[in-house]
């Protein structure tokens, strides 16, 4: 019960933050998606932080290392740090200036312009909003499991329990599609009450919580495990190939070993049953291997996808001035180790961890983005199992908020607006146009959620790589003055022909570690996006003078001009 | 000052290619933290220092002279400026 009231206490601040944050709207749209360019610079900092950071920050980062070992934190963290400040500093910066000067609210308004063209929103506007859904499903469902899980128990007398093998909920459990449903409830209902101002606020209060409960569940756990010198040891000696990127010939392999062992039993048991009775096959266990150096190497690409992602721009667009963003360029990189390193040290640890004689996470143990909350639920009280609760749901919801914002703006500016005429549509309406287009896809998130779909971080994975396969766009709208409008489309559409080509090769997500020539498929599309931007501008007739005077002179010689 | 700042940033991304610790797992940092994830750690805090140094060295000067109330008429596409 305790984890329950926690989540509610967490649930009704964030809705008081929403209701304080709407008495500082101005009532205007650009208040409404921008929060009138005011942002200082520790909002900012948090609130970049916050949507870069999903659930994966605290759950998947905890899985991921359980699972592979400690070579995920340069895969995915050191490189982030580094990558994401260079998108901040060099196109984050850039993008706000024009968006200053030229009133830009939205990325594909943006584009329109510096491309000369209409019908690259049209095509940007399904491509960009089709990537962000994945990426909402993963909250909405991270949030439902989260929930559902650790409230077991509290509410014996109205929820009954269910499900049958692994996925099996005890009574008493909020269900997944209350949590799920309650979750996105609470997001639309800040997010409308405080615009872009009260995703601010709350992302910053919600990165501070997951990030201090991130460390106090790490010294938590350490403890419990009889100290830092000692876990480590443990794996050491059971798993240590967990400490490395390679695999040897002589390793232990305690885990996997006892995992197979456990894997073959549920086999042979589920065979033995009759088939109406059966249930889900249980999951076949794959043996560690050995982290390539071009796998490696090419998972860089993937943090390139911030430099495109609509709900960062819009965060971008909201700071005060370019000094506003100095402070966020500088801290990311400190911010993302602060988070990941405790994490991937309690994944590492999990997986050969003994407590009173028996593993603290069970052989044939198979969903690794549970880890984290099992750990909590073993190892820690009530109340920390509560907080950290609190904590992975703000890192989600501190990712959530921005997209559901972001989608609605560029639905009432980009399309909406833009079609109708901006002089027809008022302020009120097209604020009013962005809630219902939000409410629509959340709609169609909930509603692909409650299926459950499976690999669905695979598929965000895919999504991201999409986004940072459209970097070059971005970078060369920026600092090349001969892109043209034909380089932009050849790089857009190349990009989503290879990535649905590649995608097919990974039969549609299924095989969740698809490589290609050895790299991350990202790699490969980026590359074809990059080459077919340069040759198409190259070969067609660069931009109007006009349009380079407008992005490529300084701001004091166009404003001298106007 | 800006050629090596950048120059530096290029030599962190090739540093965080650490194949020299790929292999060990037995090195420990303070006892607990395995070297790979010790060496990336401070690839981590590498770049808050070269941001810094890329913030005082390469900052985009021409931005600083954007200020309040330079926001032109709106973009051709619609904008707050046509709000």
């Amino acid at each position: 019960m305790t984890p329950l009231v926690i989540i509610a206490a967490y649930l009704a601040l964030l809705l008081l933050l929403g209701v304080v944050s709407s008495r500082f709207s101005k009532g205007t749209a650009a208040d409404y998606f921008l929060a009138s360019r005011g942002i200082g610079s520790f909002l900012l900092v948090m609130s970049l932080f916050g949507t870069t950071m999903t659930a994966f920050a605290l759950v998947g980062s905890t899985g991921e290392s359980f699972k592979a070992g400690i070579g995920v934190y340069g895969l995915m963290a050191s490189s982030s740090g580094i990558v994401h400040s260079a998108c901040f500093f060099l196109v984050g910066i850039k993008l706000w200036s024009f968006g200053k000067q030229h009133g830009y609210i939205t990325q594909i308004q943006f584009f329109r312009d510096r491309f000369e063209s209409d019908g690259l929103g049209l095509v940007l506007f399904p491509i960009l909003v089709g990537l962000i859904i994945p990426y909402l499903l993963i909250g909405v469902m991270g949030a439902g499991v989260t929930i559902e899980k650790v409230t077991e128990g509290a509410l014996p007398s109205l929820f009954a329990a269910h499900g049958v093998g692994p996925a099996a909920v005890k009574a008493g459990a909020i269900p997944y599609w209350l949590g799920s449903a309650v979750i996105c409830v609470i997001v639309l209902i800040y997010v409308f009450l405080g615009g872009v101002r009260g995703t601010a606020w709350a992302n910053a209060m919600q990165t501070l919580i997951f990030m201090v409960l991130g460390v106090v569940t790490f010294v938590v756990i350490s403890d419990k495990l009889g100290g830092v010198a000692n876990a480590t040891a443990m794996v050491q000696r059971e798993n240590p190939e967990k400490l490395r990127r390679t695999v040897r010939e002589g390793d232990p392999l305690t885990r996997y070993h006892q995992n197979l062992a456990v894997y073959q039993k549920r086999l042979a048991d589920w065979e033995a049953k009759p088939a109406e009775t059966r249930g889900a096959k249980p999951e076949a266990v794959s043996r560690p291997e050995s982290l390539g150096y071009l796998h490696f190497l090419s998972y860089l690409f993937i943090p390139l996808s911030v430099g495109m992602f609509p709900h960062l721009f819009q965060h971008w667009l909201t700071a005060r001035s370019a000094k506003t963003f100095r402070l966020a360029v500088i801290l990311h990189p400190v911010l993302i180790m602060i988070v990941w390193v405790p994490c991937v040290l309690v994944g590492v640890w999990a997986t050969s961890a003994i407590v009173d004689g028996r593993p603290v996470v069970p052989y044939g143990f198979t969903n690794p983005n549970a880890v984290l909350g099992l750990l909590v639920s073993k190892l820690a009280t009530p109340m920390l199992s509560g907080l950290l609760t609190a904590g992975i749901l703000a890192a989600i919801m501190s990712s959530l908020d921005s997209q559901f914002l972001c989608i609605g703006s560029i639905f009432a500016n980009d399309i909406a607006a833009h079609y109708l005429g901006h002089d027809r549509v008022t302020d009120r309406q097209r604020v009013l146009l962005g809630r219902g287009f939000v409410v629509l896809i959340v709609l169609v998130t909930y509603l692909l959620a409650l299926r459950r779909p499976g690999g669905v971080f695979t598929l965000g994975v895919w999504c991201f790589s999409g986004f940072a396969s459209l970097f070059p766009l971005v970078f060369a709208a920026v600092y090349w003055r001969r892109v043209t409008k034909a380089g932009a489309y050849a790089c857009v559409l190349s990009a989503a022909v290879t990535w649905l080509w590649l995608f097919a090769q990974s039969r549609y997500g299924a095989n969740p570690s698809f490589l290609f020539l050895d790299m991350m498929p990202v790699a490969t599309i980026t590359m074809v996006s990059t080459v077919a931007l340069v040759l198409v501008s190259l070969l067609t007739k660069p931009p109007q003078t006009g349009t380079i005077g407008k992005f490529f002179s300084r701001p004091e010689s166009r404003q001298a001009h106007a | 000052m800006k050629k090596l700042v950048y120059g530096l940033i290029i030599l962190l991304l090739i540093l965080h290619q650490d194949f020299w610790w790929w292999d060990n797992s037995e090195t420990l940092v303070f006892g607990f933290i395995p070297i790979g994830l010790a060496y990336q750690a401070g690839v981590s805090l590498a770049a808050a220092v070269l941001w810094a140094l890329a913030v005082k060295y390469c900052w985009p000067s021409e931005t600083d002279t954007i200020e309040e109330g330079s926001e032109a008429a709106g973009p051709a596409s619609g904008g707050e400026g046509r709000a």
